[in-house]
């Protein structure tokens, strides 16, 4: 761990440190509890798990949009509270969470990424116009900037928002849900260009419960379901063991570690069989682990 | 000729009687000052009504009653008391949200009307020459300097704050989760965005009273929404509609001789009607011949 923040500091990566939190909702519901995990720095982690099993809450403690019962979150030592306001961390909201009829522009939407750059009037410098105009072409959404964000399709949406997040030049980003509603094309599209962003030295965090792609595009998965059952390589983790056991809904006490033991065992051998070249990632498979154990 | 001779006398009695109300201190100054007013709420009243706050704007305009009293008893500013009371409302309403299992709108329900009745008490109990059914229903023709003045000030210190935090306040209204992830400080514009709205009513008070003063603050951004798909315009359409109504029913009062605050809202529902049934894209009747023209359409092609 200290070798990985050494290394990341050098890349100007950034990872996330998420420390034993705990999140009890107004109504006593406990939607997460004991949650620890890491997300490595210049990678693609897909957060895994089924609805209601504490996705959103996990993001939005990451976010500091809600303040967890006990633990802490940080940007590999920064506080949440600092890295936003360095600009470190962009968020691309669920479908739902935005409002579509709000009277703004595409354009206005990825200028709000630059918000933080701007003075107190927040009056766009030509760099911030660049940046927005870049950010659009880049997601392929340059045509469009003028409409209202209502008129567009599922997938242009989406592409909008991720627009704004790459105008914010955030080194983290997290995105929450990003290929529902969203056309297969266009689903491919955003693939493609979240992995250019991780080889530029983002760091994202993806959260989904479309177990299809997961393996195309994750260099890592996190398995959630009220606390983190598994998390580390998606060679390692992504096992249907593991999934039955995140989906299946059985006891997490015992289990989580009984499996995952057997799972660090076997993969070593898979990986040998499979790609008999990439034996380094194999110290990296050891960190899959269980909170619970 | 004793035709064209009558005519010309009953087109002078018409303007005369058109102007008359030009020619009158209380009726200038009225006119003026409900327009400042229309202003000030129309302008705020496209930030509510996109942050859905208009239940908000109902709970100040009841909180602030006792304050308007409390700051008569003390000597005080009306202004300054009602202020106080409106955004202490607010933060009582935030407070027992957060920490209460109840929904919004059943604590806000709770909260203005108690504020409100202990309001009623003081103003029953506490001697004193504030006319109840002023701060109800307005008084707009009878203001004096001294609520004038505070009505300018409450008012240009609102637009100062809204023109000065404007984008912050868009933001705020559309993604607060993006203004905290770009590391602005929301909770800070939470309570700027209830002080404006305190701030407005301040305003609005001695021009509309506290029953209507609902109506200018949410009929504006309301109407103006049903119109615009820009801010921008949405503002300009918002603020135009406020201040027309403002004039024209504050001159109509006058000829009608009833209630101005009624005459004005009356005004502002018209417009907000005729926006809704003939709005050019997301009116009610447009709506209606634009799914006409496409079944047509669709027909035509399957004739094809």
């Amino acid at each position: 761990m200290a070798a990985t923040t050494i290394r990341s500091k050098a890349a100007n990566t950034y990872g996330i440190a998420v420390d034993n939190i705990s999140v009890t909702y107004s109504n006593a519901r406990l939607a997460l509890y004991n949650a620890s995990c890491y997300v490595e720095p210049g990678t693609i982690t897909g957060l895994v798990g089924p609805n209601g099993g504490g996705k959103s809450t996990l993001f939005k403690s990451i976010m500091g949009f809600l303040s967890p019962s006990q633990g802490q979150v940080h940007i590999d030592g920064i506080s949440i509270d600092k890295a936003q306001k360095q600009q470190l961390i962009a968020y691309v909201p669920q479908a739902d969470e935005v409002d579509w009829n709000f009277p703004i522009s595409v354009f206005d939407v990825v200028m709000m990424g630059r918000y933080g750059y701007m003075n107190m009037f927040r009056i766009p410098s030509r760099q911030d116009r660049r940046r927005v105009r870049e950010s659009l072409e880049r997601v392929g959404m340059s045509e469009f900037q003028n409409h209202q964000i209502g008129e567009l399709s599922g997938g242009q949406k989406k592409r909008a928002f991720l627009a704004r997040a790459l105008a914010q030049e955030g080194k983290v980003m997290l995105l929450d849900e990003p290929f529902t509603g969203v056309d297969v094309k266009t689903e491919k599209s955003i693939i493609t260009l979240l992995m250019q962003l991780r080889d530029e030295g983002h760091t994202i965090l993806v959260s989904t419960h479309d177990l299809a792609s997961i393996s195309t595009f994750c260099d890592r998965v996190i398995l959630l379901n009220q606390t983190i059952l598994a998390a580390g390589t998606t060679e390692a983790t992504f096992t249907p063991e593991n999934l039955s056991m995140t989906f299946g809904g059985m006891p997490l006490n015992n289990l989580a570690s009984s499996h995952l033991t057997r799972t660090v065992n076997q993969s070593p051998d898979e990986q040998t069989a499979n790609q008999p070249g990439h034996s380094f990632i194999q110290p990296e498979k050891a960190e899959s682990r269980s909170i619970d154990a | 000729m004793s035709t064209d001779l009558l005519l010309a006398v009953s087109l002078a009695d018409a303007w005369s009687w058109l102007i008359e109300p030009f020619q009158l201190g209380f009726m200038i100054r009225a006119l003026w000052v409900s327009a400042f007013v229309g202003t000030v709420c129309a302008v705020l009243s496209c930030y509510i009504t996109l942050k859905g706050w208009s239940l908000m704007g109902d709970a100040v305009s009841h909180a602030v009653v006792p304050g308007v009293v409390v700051a008569y008893a003390l000597g005080l500013p009306f202004s300054v008391g009602a202020f106080v009371f409106g955004f202490g409302a607010t933060v009582a309403i935030g407070y027992v949200k957060s920490q209460t299992r109840l929904k919004e709108d059943a604590v806000i329900g709770v909260i203005f009307t108690g504020f409100f009745a202990f309001g009623l008490v003081l103003a029953t109990k506490i001697p004193s020459n504030i006319d109840l059914f002023h701060i109800l229903f307005g008084n707009v023709l009878g203001i004096s300097q001294q609520d004038i003045i505070q009505t300018v000030i409450a008012g240009v210190l609102t637009l100062a704050i809204i023109l000065f935090r404007r984008k912050d306040l868009l933001l705020f209204c559309f993604d607060p989760n993006h203004a905290k992830a770009i590391g602005l400080n929301t909770q800070l514009m939470y309570y700027t965005l209830l002080g404006v709205l305190a701030l407005t009513i301040v305003t609005a008070l001695q021009t509309a009273g506290i029953v209507l003063v609902v109506a200018m603050l949410i009929t504006p951004g309301a109407t103006a929404y049903l119109l615009s798909d820009r801010f921008d315009q949405m503002l300009v359409i918002s603020v135009t509609m406020s201040v027309l109504s403002c004039l024209l029913g504050t001159y109509t009062s006058y000829h009608l001789d009833a209630s101005t605050g009624g005459c004005i809202v009356v005004l502002m529902t018209l417009f907000f009607t005729v926006a809704m049934l003939f709005g050019p894209k997301y009116g009610i009747v447009s709506q209606q011949l634009q799914r006409m023209a496409r079944k047509r359409a669709a027909k035509d092609g399957a004739v094809i």
